[in-house]
């Protein structure tokens, strides 16, 4: 689960970890207030979107003057902000962070992850703070500081002033990047995140250290102990139907396909959408309906996948092993019987109970296109939705 | 002989008198495992499908011989009942409870790194060895005694795997499902390791997918140390790219993170890699016959 930045800097400065003085914004007129509030002579208005890559979109401002900070405000808020990672589409920009604007010296890069390889929470910091640190990684490795913390002990002092001196601090401000890397470990720990990442991590106003951005990211499965950050979600950040999904207990990530697949666990969901693409298809959504779904919980599969409109055809493709093949079948009729669905379904059946589930579909007089494995159930989509074009 | 479990092996179940777990274990016995109690704490004294109920995993251990434990608490609980298990010196635990937070797996593993024991999972549909021993929440009746071992990170892409080598007629001397979270107990080369060392088995197939370098680095290890053809799938070649978590998440991984791009330095290593998952069972055939 992602939160927004000035969520992210309120809960950062709880830890300890200083950030520059700014209130979030919810119109001009509250803009000009909080900009006037915490006054000074140059500000930042941010436009505050759950997605990376604002300042290349047009997202980050410096403003000189009061005006300007109304102006910027009003540019953003209401407007789709497009950033290399929101899609063509944009995000729609409902709040601005306005920030006092500091003199940055140098920008540093300091994040907390939780590493596939090591299995531990690591340390990863650079010199080169700033936008592209991931190719800086990949061309110069060597710039790059990881740093692996025993989940026994904790982060300890003496690992942070190693990194703080490898990228380049002096003096003071070892202890300092010390003081803020060990108040960042205990926030990232506390809060069960899995992404903590200060970038940058600027060195301002003649020699402080100060989290300029800052985004952080949550286990949701550790939500029922985090009653702080599960107030912080905001709903209008996902996609809708993807909102609609997870109160259904089911996995839906939205695609630009026209192949709608139904699939049980999420493993063999991907490799059905491989399957179909492997076919030279192109697979509209990832969907899985998890462990023992009911026939209410295929239903509402199938209402989900179709509210998409690109959809031409739905492959169903289950291997029951604690689900039931008779209760997904059951689904689907009630699903023909009482939604209006006019593509065609192509079915694929295995697993528990899959002699029931077989004779269920082929009582209920609807058209299902059965298939006996995967590869003849990719063919088959294949095959109808080549008839359907001719 | 097998690998982790095999028709000697003594199984407890933690949580055993909830739904899933009850119907599992049953299950289970009807199919050639031999559980010798389950642990609920509270309900220590009662008996459950015949079998004796413990408080603590400690009690059925000293009274049972339990050797393996299969874990089917709910995911808040799972990082506690697994050091529990640890602790009474379980060797194999599976962990079939989805949902534990990365956090307590990541403490979970510190706990065990001084132990000499398996964990299997979590989020895994367990381990099965067929007609001896199963562990988990896979149907048995698609499983057949064979000597290719099976190892994947998802619980029904494994059942298709299987599927597809049982119509060939290949079956399985064990399959294991690692699971599919980002810190997990026993990773590919462990599995690798184990199906090298073993006898009744020829064979291997691994199923990953997308996310962590586990398929690149077991590949690298089997090159290296492996006599026993490997076939290779990864699913996730058309998952939508960009759901990544901030620079972090693309520093840690590198460039080899799509499928695709795993599914190449895999074949580079010389495991012999399936592209369309319809497949796994047909290249498996043609491969190791």
């Amino acid at each position: 689960m992602n939160i927004h930045e000035y969520q992210t800097k309120e809960l950062l400065k709880g830890y300890g970890i200083p950030v520059p003085s700014g209130r979030v914004a919810h119109n001009v007129d509250n803009a000009a207030t909080v900009a006037e509030e915490i006054g000074g002579e140059r500000w930042v208005v941010k436009a505050q979107i759950h997605a990376g890559g604002r300042g290349k979109g047009g997202g980050v401002k410096i403003a000189e003057s009061i005006d300007e900070v109304k102006h910027y405000t009003n540019q953003m808020i209401g407007s789709h902000l497009v950033t290399p990672q929101t899609g063509a589409a944009g995000r729609l920009v409902q709040r601005v962070l306005i920030e006092q604007g500091c003199d940055i010296q140098q920008e540093y890069y300091l994040a907390l992850v939780i590493d596939r390889a090591t299995q531990r929470i690591t340390v990863i910091a650079s010199a080169s703070g700033g936008m592209n640190i991931e190719e800086v990684a990949q061309s110069d490795p060597e710039r790059v500081v990881r740093e692996v913390v025993d989940p026994a002990i904790g982060l300890m002092d003496f690992q942070c002033r190693k990194i703080a001196a490898k990228i380049g601090l002096r003096g003071k401000q070892i202890g300092e990047a010390a003081r803020m890397m060990r108040a960042l470990y205990r926030c990232f720990r506390d809060q069960d995140a899995l992404l903590a990442e200060i970038n940058p991590l600027a060195l301002v106003n003649g020699g402080t250290l100060m989290a300029l951005d800052a985004k952080m990211s949550f286990d949701g499965n550790a939500l029922y102990r985090l009653p702080q950050i599960t107030e912080l979600r905001d709903f209008d950040e996902e996609d809708p139907k993807e909102v609609e999904a997870t109160g259904h207990g089911l996995n839906y990530i939205a695609l630009d396909g026209d192949v709608g697949c139904i699939v049980n666990g999420a493993g063999l969901a991907m490799a059905t959408m491989d399957a179909i693409s492997f076919h030279g298809g192109k697979p509209a959504n990832f969907l899985d309906v998890g462990g023992g779904a009911s026939p209410e919980k295929v239903g509402n599969a199938f209402r989900i996948v179709l509210q998409d409109a690109n959809v031409k055809i739905i492959l169903v493709n289950i291997f029951a092993g604690i689900n039931r093949c008779d209760w997904i079948a059951e689904g689907l009729v009630q699903a023909m019987r009482e939604q209006r669905i006019d593509v065609p379904i192509v079915v694929r059946l295995a697993g528990t109970n899959v002699g029931k589930g077989a004779a269920i579909l082929a009582a209920s007089g609807f058209a299902f296109i059965m298939a006996d494995d995967l590869d003849d159930a990719a063919t088959r989509v294949m095959a109808t939705l080549q008839e359907q074009s001719s | 002989m097998s690998v982790f479990v095999h028709k000697h092996s003594r199984v407890i179940i933690q949580g055993l008198t909830g739904q899933h777990a009850t119907f599992h274990a049953e299950e289970a016995m009807a199919n050639g495992t031999t559980i010798v109690g389950g642990v609920t704490p509270g309900k220590g004294g009662m008996s459950h499908l015949g079998l004796p109920v413990f408080d603590t995993v400690c009690q059925a251990v000293e009274e049972t011989g339990a050797d393996v434990s299969g874990i089917f608490v709910p995911p808040p609980f799972a990082a506690d009942a697994i050091m529990e298990a640890l602790e009474a010196g379980i060797g194999v635990i599976v962990v079939i409870a989805d949902g534990i937070p990365v956090q307590d797996m990541v403490r979970v593993k510190r706990y065990a790194a001084d132990r000499d024991a398996v964990i299997i999972g979590p989020n895994t549909p367990g381990i099965i060895t067929p007609d001896a021993c199963k562990v988990g929440i896979m149907p048995s009746h698609i499983y057949t005694p064979g000597r290719i071992g099976v190892v994947s990170r998802s619980g029904t892409l494994n059942y298709e795997a299987v599927q597809q080598m049982t119509a060939l007629g290949m079956g399985q001397s064990t399959s294991v499902g690692i699971g599919g979270d980002p810190v997990n107990g026993t990773d590919f080369v462990t599995v690798l390791r184990a199906f090298e060392e073993d006898p009744e088995t020829d064979a291997v197939i691994m199923i990953g997918e997308i996310g962590g370098p586990q398929e690149v680095d077991a590949a690298r290890w089997a090159r290296e140390n492996m006599s026993k053809p490997v076939v290779g799938f990864v699913a996730g070649v058309s998952a939508p790219p960009g759901r990544r978590m901030g620079h972090a998440g693309a520093i840690i991984a590198g460039q080899a993170d799509t499928a695709n791009a795993k599914m190449d330095l895999m074949e580079e290593l010389g495991v012999h890699v399936v592209r369309n998952p319809a497949l796994i069972g047909e290249t498996a055939h043609r491969v190791f016959s």
